[in-house]
């Protein structure tokens, strides 16, 4: 899955494309993970399902991102994978695999307080969809 | 625009200015309903979400606006100095193992854990007492409290209004400087600039300090994230469409806006007496690592201010008072000579404003004014702020050693994160002393002293 990051002068900003709905979350969460933690070192052990809410594309993107940085932050659960069960524009359902941080074991590469709805966008072009999305760190 | 974007910088600051957002955004905040005179941005601006970083805008009660994204997520990030006894030629010699003693004992970066897990009921009480909590269970002294912005207590806290995420995450952060561009730092007084100030301030040439930079941790961004998410859902209440969703807003007078500023208050709290507890143990760390007691090491809390915020002030429009909601996003209250809440000892001269600069420039000490008072909302800049981003500024560094450019210059750093240096560098901020010089030449602050750094500890 690819992300990439784009300049902001105070935060970290993140860019995903996918084929499909779906894909673009799972894509999103990939990225979030991959920008807090060395991936390698986490294990896919514990799964949860969860479901997010929100208006429209972008700010279920920022709500459901929100969701699962706070299962980190608040949790302390590290996600491996995101498998997209369900994508509509107001509604997404996901299963989640990871497992409890181990200081021991992982290692963590950034802080991310929070993510922001400060341009955050989800737009359709001809390949696909594309999100952007501003975390603060 | 409602009223008109007033910006201070100098013609070198400007140079760099057109890059980002920053100009657009004070523009945005100035379309808010109910926001008095101007909105405003210190010299230190740069490009935030929503509000910019440097900005500062006032709103009249009732038909004005509170928004938690013109405080920030780090609600009451701010800082602290301590004066000491101690001079630059007393520590000279054990300055790695006091920077070591410090790094140790003074949990940073990710995720870090502070020594003390709060019962819910202790962290109803910080939410509420702030510093004085701190102070009660023995971590710390009276005269810290005197020596805080509002002495360390925002009214009108209500952890009722906190949700059970933000106070699951407050549990076990308090006492921990965090990450990113939080920092513990030791300074000496380099110049001074204002003899009498000074002298008021405790503070004389060579003088060992120490500067803490930290705020309410994941409580503090959780509480914010609550109320934005909440304000999103009833953005069309405002009456106006926002460019930014992170502009989400609510009326003062509205039981939305008025739930927010009682969670608002208990993360200000929370910072507090997070800061409280970070110089008592800063308190103890010296002790122990030079062997000396309290007496001897006198260390004094010079002053404690808080940069993201939103305070109801009564402070002069037109010519008359007025109470108005002012957020200070990256911006430092700066009252003058002769006002109430500033400590009896610091009453001629002004309200000590803290301003840290990048890692390893130092920082400076200057005195708010009365045109602070009546021009910026008795504010003033907090920082020397970014110019580049954090990706940036981890490209320029690669193959260079930061701990050792810095070593080179006579100052000892050490960082928990891996990044944190890299992302951190000088470079990535505007010149401190350029900033200062606009605050001080534009009259909203005066120069009182300069420090510069010997050691830092980072997230």
């Amino acid at each position: 899955m690819a992300y990439r990051v784009f300049d902001h002068t105070a935060d970290l900003g993140v860019e995903v494309s996918a084929a499909t709905l779906e894909e673009l979350y799972a894509a999103a969460a990939f990225a979030l993970f991959d920008l807090l933690t060395d991936l390698s070192r986490v294990r896919a052990g514990i799964a949860r399902e969860t479901v997010v809410t929100g208006e429209d594309p972008a700010d279920l993107l920022v709500n459901f991102l929100r969701e699962i940085l706070y299962m980190w932050n608040g949790e302390g659960f590290l996600i491996k994978t995101c498998l997209v069960r369900e994508a509509a524009p107001q509604r997404v359902k996901v299963l989640l695999r990871g497992e409890t941080f181990d200081s021991g074991r992982h290692r963590m590469k950034a802080e991310i307080k929070a993510v922001t709805y400060h341009q955050a966008s989800v737009c359709e072009t001809e390949e696909g969809f594309v999100a952007r999305v501003v975390f603060d760190v | 625009m409602r009223v008109p974007g007033i910006i201070y910088t100098s013609e070198k600051l400007m140079r760099g200015m057109g890059e980002d957002e920053g100009p657009k955004q004070v523009a945005h905040v100035a379309h808010l309903p109910g926001i008095v005179t101007a909105s405003l941005a210190m010299p230190d601006m740069h490009w935030g979400y929503g509000f910019p970083i440097g900005g500062v805008a006032a709103f009249d009660m009732e038909e004005g606006i509170v928004s938690p994204g013109g405080v920030g997520y780090d609600i009451n990030c701010g800082c602290r100095l301590i004066t000491t006894r101690l001079h630059a030629e007393d520590i000279r010699d054990r300055l790695q193992a006091l920077v070591t003693a410090l790094f140790q004992n003074i949990p940073s970066g990710v995720g870090s854990r502070g020594a003390l897990r709060l019962s819910a009921k202790d962290e109803r009480q910080v939410l509420t007492e702030g510093s004085a909590w701190a102070v009660r269970h023995g971590y710390g002294t009276e005269a810290d409290l005197e020596m805080t912005e509002d002495n360390g207590v925002m009214a009108g806290a209500d952890p009722q209004k906190v949700s059970d995420r933000a106070l699951e995450r407050g549990k076990d952060q308090l006492g921990t400087l965090g990450s990113g561009n939080h920092f513990l730092e030791i300074e000496a007084v380099e110049e001074i600039f204002d003899a009498a100030a000074a002298a008021a301030f405790g503070m004389e040439k060579g003088q060992i300090c120490v500067m803490i930079h930290s705020g309410s941790r994941g409580l503090g961004y959780q509480v914010c994230d609550d109320y934005l998410a909440r304000m999103v859902k009833h953005i069309d209440e405002i009456g106006i469409p926002l460019p930014d969703r992170q502009l989400a807003c609510a009326k003062l007078s509205s039981a939305r806006g008025k739930d927010y500023l009682a969670a608002m208050a208990c993360a200000a709290n929370y910072a507090w007496t997070n800061r409280q507890l970070l110089m008592h143990r800063t308190r103890e760390v010296f002790e122990k690592a030079l062997g000396m007691g309290p007496r001897e090491l006198g260390m004094r809390l010079l002053y404690d201010v808080c940069h993201n915020i939103a305070k109801i002030e009564t402070l002069p429009v037109a010519g008359s008072d007025v109470r108005l909601c002012v957020h200070r996003k990256g911006a430092t209250r700066a009252f003058p000579p002769g006002h109430a809440a500033l400590p009896p000892a610091y009453r001629k001269v002004g309200q000590p404003v803290l301003i840290p600069g990048d890692m390893g420039s130092g920082s400076y000490v200057l005195a708010g004014t009365q045109r602070a008072f009546t021009e910026t909302f008795g504010s003033a800049c907090h920082g020397a702020g970014r110019v580049m981003s954090r990706t940036r500024a981890m490209k320029s560094c690669r193959g260079r050693s930061i701990a050792r450019e810095m070593a080179q210059r006579g100052i000892i750093v050490m960082a928990s994160g891996r990044g944190t240096l890299q992302e951190e560098i000088p470079e990535a901020y505007k010149d401190l002393d350029e900033v200062v010089e606009v605050v001080h030449r534009a009259g909203l602050s005066t120069k009182v002293a300069r420090l510069s750094t010997l050691g830092c500890i980072k997230g």
